[in-house]
């Protein structure tokens, strides 16, 4: 179960961020901001073989006390971050691939709609559906 | 080995621990080998071949010999590895009776293993030294004798039964150790197998495996000693997991202890005794377990030369301690895992920078900076509870939170009591007081900042340091925290991160307010009351913060604060009144703007004004609302914004009201001031300098109006006019700057006579006068008169020259017809104007008052209406009391006034045309007749008709005919005439030759004849032929040629003679058209004759208009049928 999850642009500004906790919304906006440094230093040290593998996945990106922060890459350098409890100890590296390979097919669902602009932020009901059901959902 | 004496050792777990061997027998012997033996031993790796498919490993053997006791082997249910004898060597020299005190030895030995099964005995290696002689014998009776030769000496046979020995012994070794931590492992497992069980202890478990994991790490096998660790960290982690599930272990109740203490980790050591020890006793708290693990997988990582998976692991343990701690629901005090974390942060980094030089600490500033990170954010939050993060310093509360948290650490570690920096002292000194804290966090701070900023985490330094700005601003240093405040926004805006931004500007804005940066602050204020993201509350704060400065009287009056328009409001709509933005200097431009206020509370916004001054075009370029002494600006609009100012001379037009203006009759002209810059005063007026021809009339009522540059009407008043002789004065209304003044009168050029009509060509159209060539249209172009008026205008002293171009509504044409003898004059009218005219009192007068001339009018009405593009014509017959008569000069006159209009109030000059008449005296007349061929009744189309021309001179020799084509012979006079027979309409084929010279008696009655064949082409009654007569002149100078021409004259008359005498014959047709060879000249070198038409009144064609009738022909083949 996510209680964040985020998607980045290639320029490193948010397209969609949405947390479970709405108190708690700011701590993660910044947590995953912090994370894209992460995120930045694996694609950059890893660049050339992720691309050759395919392998999207960037894995933990940053732990904290309380949360675990993942991160994913599209191959159109869109970036998803997630946070997960830490205390949610059910959840492994193979559940959170899991997660990601559906937030980027959802994702490309967005992208596959006429009507929106790349950029754009996201504001489509089936991506907020599928993201509310990450973040219910013990995956 | 002399330790054989003294009671056995403690078992120290250290890096110097080494499987044991016990040895019995010849103590002397065994050391007197002592020394080459543990020397020889590990100098050669073997090959440990291991179970469960596990990797054979080569490994260096090295063993603690230990004298034989009883008490070393074994006892029932002791699982310790450690001081369990791997192998038993018995040592003797080779004699008889040693066999039977080996076997002695060998009971006593697998005495203790006699409850192991068989295979068991072999973990007890037995080797008997043997001096040669007696080798054989002991060897057969004891299969595991080995027999070691001299071993004192230095001999080739020495040295290879020492190998042999040695080889013997390792393997024996290896077998053991197989063997037992086969056996051991095994029991392990089944040990583990019964964790489900109740009473099972993970204490106890964990000694069981880690006594493996001291064993291979006592065979230098770290990486297998770390998997043992890994695995009970891994069992432990599970059961933590499964008891926050609901799945609850009792032992693990045991560790869910209060903390009562959190010293941090403790790395220095290879082994913490004391904690082992409380693991041991089942004392130990979670903290305790886990600092304990972790401290044995960092000293075998460290060992195996990876630092920087400690400094990871580090990281996840604490992480996970503080998980675990939640989970299991352990009551901590506050501060105190912060406290453990800080330490045990320091901790792991020292103890790494302990084992690596600087280079590579910092080509690794990844790895351990997640832990300066930590250690920073737990070192603050301890700073924030113990109140050392304020003003005022810690209370008596704080205080005594602090002293709590020290209690907890205990007294310092004898490891680090001699280290300056030790985290311990550190956490201590930074504990004890405001400045030690404030000394402690920045260096950390710093650290972690600068850290993060050498390996590009650029986001996270910026976090960092947004902490530090907050613990600044904590102590009242915003001066300090601005930078970073400052640094982190820039950060979040340059990546467009919304909630980050807000958080941090209000943080900056209460920065800034500290700082008294007023600018910066009501800037702040301004966009975080526009920001959507925070409360209607928040919002209104910042928006009354702007409002309560606004309202603030100034201390410098006039002195503005400027603030960026777009977070205020934002600019919607602009537009300009007049729209096309165009205006006078001085005058009103008006822009009307719309604003979308972001605001949370209506804001009264002063008035823009722009004012212009200067001619010019301007641009908008910058957009100020102001509240009392706060200016919001937008600095560009965009798309640009532009005004024109325009300055006007004040100008006078005078224009026709109509497309053209007529001569002769009043047309009005609307006269028009543009003010400009000047405005009319009172007295003003504008003097017209007549123009000879042109009258200035002003109708009755006449009203000048006065407009707006709107072309909104202002004002209205009625005309004054005063005319004298050469000035007309025309007094103007009152009228500001920028006004037009319109105004109408009348203007009325007097037909001044045309000096046309002095020639009289023979075909009566004379070339009409025109001024403007120009304007020359071919067809209905009036002729045109300019006429100057020179006005002198108030605004200036130089006068304006006005030009106006009046047409004359007329074309006039006049002819000469003749009937016979007498003569009639016509005067065609054509009104080439779009307007009807009134024509009345025609009047054609002899100028001359010639007395011998006499016209007499045909016309009978007086008063004829004419409609635009109609013609009118006027007749006169002429007569005359004398022959020949004189040339006529006369001069037409026809009074003309608009039809349209009932009442002039001027009376209007007639229109006059002059035109002469000259040799209008009928001197031939010719006649031509058709006859159709001999016998036939009609002419018929296709066959030959004769042509008869009768050419009859009408008077004797007048003064028109001396000319040079008159000759004298024997007082008779004659000229040279030639005729043309032309069918321009090509109803007849003129056969033979067309024309002619005759010389023709000039005598009165006198006449010739010309016979010639036609042919008709079509039927019908057909109009005879153009007869044409022209004289015929001879070349003008050359009298010298004058013989030649006469001889060419001679010859063309002959034929012309022939011509007239004899029918042309059907090849004469040829020679139709030898007019143009004439006229062009196809004797070239010769004089040419000069052909003279003569002037149309001289000859009267007495046939013209007749018609002769053709028959059709009967032959079909002329018919043409065309099908289509």
């Amino acid at each position: 179960m996510a209680v964040c999850v985020a998607v980045i642009a290639k320029e490193n500004y948010p397209l969609y961020i949405r947390s479970t906790l709405t108190e708690n919304e700011l701590k993660f906006h910044y947590m995953v901001h912090t994370s894209l440094d992460v995120v930045d230093e694996k694609i950059s040290a890893m660049g050339k073989a992720l691309v050759d593998q395919r392998e999207l996945y960037l894995g933990l990106l940053y732990p904290t006390e309380d949360y675990k922060v993942y991160g994913y890459v599209t191959n159109s350098k869109v970036k998803f971050v997630m946070v997960v409890d830490s205390s949610n100890t059910a959840l492994r590296d193979n559940e959170i691939r899991s997660m990601f390979r559906k937030l980027h097919n959802s994702y490309t669902d967005v992208m596959c709609n006429p009507f929106y602009n790349p950029g754009d932020r996201i504001q489509s009901r089936a991506f907020d559906n599928m993201v509310t059901s990450m973040m219910i959902q013990v995956c | 080995m002399d330790a054989s004496q003294e009671p056995l050792p403690p078992v120290i777990y250290t890096m110097e621990n080494k499987p044991i061997v016990t040895c019995a027998g010849d103590q002397n012997l065994f050391t007197s080998v002592y020394p080459t033996l543990s020397q020889q031993l590990p100098r050669e790796p073997m090959e440990w071949r291991r179970s469960y498919g596990r990797a054979p490993k080569m490994i260096h053997l090295e063993s603690n010999f230990v004298q034989f006791k009883e008490e070393l082997l074994p006892k029932e249910g002791n699982k310790a590895l450690l001081t369990f004898p791997f192998l038993h060597i018995y040592w003797t020299e080779c004699c008889v009776t040693c066999s039977n005190r080996i076997t002695k030895w060998q009971n006593c030995v697998f005495h203790r293993d006699a409850e192991m099964d068989a295979q068991d005995s072999s973990s007890c290696g037995t080797v008997a030294l043997c001096m040669e002689s007696l080798s054989q014998i002991v060897c057969s009776c004891l299969c595991r004798c080995v027999v070691l030769s001299d071993p004192l000496k230095d001999s080739s046979r020495t040295q290879e039964s020492w190998n042999a020995f040695l080889t013997k012994l390792r393997t024996l070794l290896l077998m053991s150790f197989t063997k037992n931590l086969g056996k051991f492992e095994d029991d392990m497992r089944t040990l583990r197998e019964k964790r489900t069980e109740p009473g099972w202890s993970f204490c106890e478990y964990f000694m069981v495996q880690e006594e493996l994991a001291f064993v291979f790490e006592m065979l230098q096998q770290f990486e297998d000693a770390l998997v043992q660790y890994d695995e009970l960290d891994a069992l432990f982690s599970q059961y933590v997991v499964n008891f926050g599930a609901g799945d609850g272990a009792n032992w693990l109740t045991f560790f869910c202890q209060p903390v009562k203490s959190w010293n941090g980790l403790i790395l220095r050591k290879p082994i913490d005794m004391e904690k082992r020890e409380s693991i041991q006793r089942r004392e130990a708290t979670l903290l305790d377990l886990r600092s304990y693990l972790f401290s044995r997988q960092c000293t075998l990582l460290l060992f195996l030369q990876r630092p920087w998976e400690v400094a990871q692991r580090a990281l996840e343990l604490l992480h996970n301690c503080v998980q675990e701690l939640k989970l299991l629901e352990v009551s901590v005090p506050p501060g105190a895992l912060d406290c453990w974390v800080f330490l045990s942060c320091l901790e792991v980094l020292q103890r790494i920078e302990g084992c690596c030089d600087r280079a590579q600490i910092d080509s690794n500033i990844a790895h351990t900076v997640g832990l300066w990170s930590y250690a920073t954010e737990k070192l603050k939050s301890l700073g924030y509870l113990c109140g050392l993060v304020s003003e005022k310093g810690p209370n008596s509360e704080d205080l005594n939170r602090t002293v709590d948290l020290l209690a907890g650490l205990g007294a310092e570690r004898p490891e680090t009591a001699n280290t300056a920096q030790s985290p311990y002292k550190k956490l201590k000194e930074a504990l004890s007081s405001v400045e030690a804290f404030e000394k402690h966090y920045l260096d950390l701070s710093h650290a972690t900042i600068e850290m993060y900023t050498s390996i590009g985490r650029i986001r996270s330094a910026k976090f960092v340091g947004k902490d530090l700005a907050e613990f600044y601003m904590r102590k009242k240093a915003p001066q300090k925290a601005e930078i970073y405040l400052q640094g982190a926004l820039k950060n979040y805006l340059a990546e467009g991160w919304a909630l980050p931004i807000t958080h941090t500007r209000k943080q900056l804005a209460e920065c800034q307010k500290h700082l008294g940066q007023i600018e910066n602050y009501l800037q702040t204020s301004s966009l975080l009351a526009s920001d959507c993201h925070l409360t209607e509350e928040e919002r209104k704060h910042f928006c009354q913060e702007i409002l309560d400065f606004a309202s603030q009287p100034s201390d410098s009056p006039g002195h503005k604060i400027v603030l960026p328009m777009h977070s205020f409001a934002q600019l919607r709509d602009l537009h300009f009144d007049p729209s096309n933005a165009v205006v006078h200097v001085g005058g009103v431009l008006s822009i009307e703007i719309t604003m979308y206020s972001q605001m949370p509370v209506p804001v009264h916004v002063e008035q823009i004004v722009v004012n212009a001054k200067e001619p010019g075009t301007y641009t908008l370029r910058q957009l100020c609302a102001s509240v009392g002494s706060v200016w919001f600006v937008l600095p560009h609009i965009y798309p640009i914004v532009q005004y024109d100012v325009y300055s006007q001379e004040p100008q006078l037009h005078v224009e026709p009201l109509a497309d053209s203006l007529l001569a002769g009759i009043p047309q009005k002209v609307k006269f028009t001031v543009t003010t400009g810059h000047y405005t009319i005063k009172n007295g003003d007026s504008l003097q017209l300098s007549n123009a000879e021809a042109m009258l200035f009339l002003c109708p009755v009522e006449s009203r000048a109006v006065v407009y707006s540059n709107t072309r909104e009407q202002s004002s209205d008043a009625a005309l004054r006019i005063q005319s004298s002789d050469k000035v007309t004065s025309i007094s103007l209304p009152t009228a500001p700057a920028y006004h037009v003044i319109e105004f109408e009168l009348e203007v009325l050029s007097l037909p001044s006579a045309p000096a046309l009509g002095g020639e009289s060509d023979m075909l009566g159209t004379p070339e009409p006068h025109r001024k403007h060539k120009d304007k020359q249209k071919t067809g209905h172009c009036m002729v045109t008169t300019d006429h100057k008026v020179s006005i002198d205008c108030p605004w200036s002293i130089y006068s304006t020259v006005i030009a106006l171009t009046f047409s004359v509504p007329f074309r006039t044409t006049h002819a000469l017809l003749s009937s016979g003898t007498r003569k009639y004059v016509q005067v065609c009218v054509e009104n080439l104007s779009e307007l009807d005219f009134q024509l009345s009192d025609s009047y054609l007068v002899d100028t001359r008052n010639s007395t011998d001339l006499q016209l007499v009018p045909l016309n009978t009405q007086s008063q004829q209406h004419i409609h635009s593009q109609q013609s009118l014509f006027f007749v006169w017959e002429l007569t005359w009391t004398e022959e020949p008569p004189p040339p006529l000069h006369c001069r037409f006159s026809v009074g003309f006034s608009p039809a349209s209009e009932e009442q002039l109030s001027v009376s209007l000059k007639p229109y006059t045309y002059e035109f002469q008449v000259e040799n209008f005296f009928t001197l031939y007349n010719v006649k031509a007749e058709i006859s159709p061929p001999s016998g036939m009744e009609y002419c018929r189309t296709g066959s030959l008709c004769s042509l008869e021309v009768l050419i009859t001179r009408l008077s004797d020799l007048l003064e028109v005919d001396k000319d040079e084509a008159l000759t004298e012979s024997d007082e008779h006079f004659s000229t040279k005439l030639m005729y043309e027979v032309v069918d321009n309409s090509s109803n007849w084929a003129v056969c033979g030759k067309s024309c002619g010279v005759i010389s023709m008696p000039v005598a009165a009655q006198a006449t010739h004849r010309v016979h010639m064949e036609v042919m008709p082409l079509f039927a019908g009654y057909l109009p005879l032929p153009d007869v044409k007569l022209f004289k015929y002149l001879p070349h003008h100078s050359a009298h010298s040629s004058q013989l030649d021409a006469d001889s060419w004259i001679e010859n063309d008359s002959l034929s012309v003679d022939k011509h007239g005498d004899e029918p042309p014959d059907s090849s004469s047709l040829k020679s139709r058209g030898s007019m143009q060879s004439v006229c062009s000249g196809e004797h070239k070198g010769l004089p040419m004759p000069r052909l003279q038409a003569l002037p149309a009144g001289q000859v009267f064609n007495s046939s013209s208009g007749t018609q002769v009738l053709v028959i059709p022909s009967q032959d079909d083949h002329v018919l043409e049928v065309s099908v289509t």
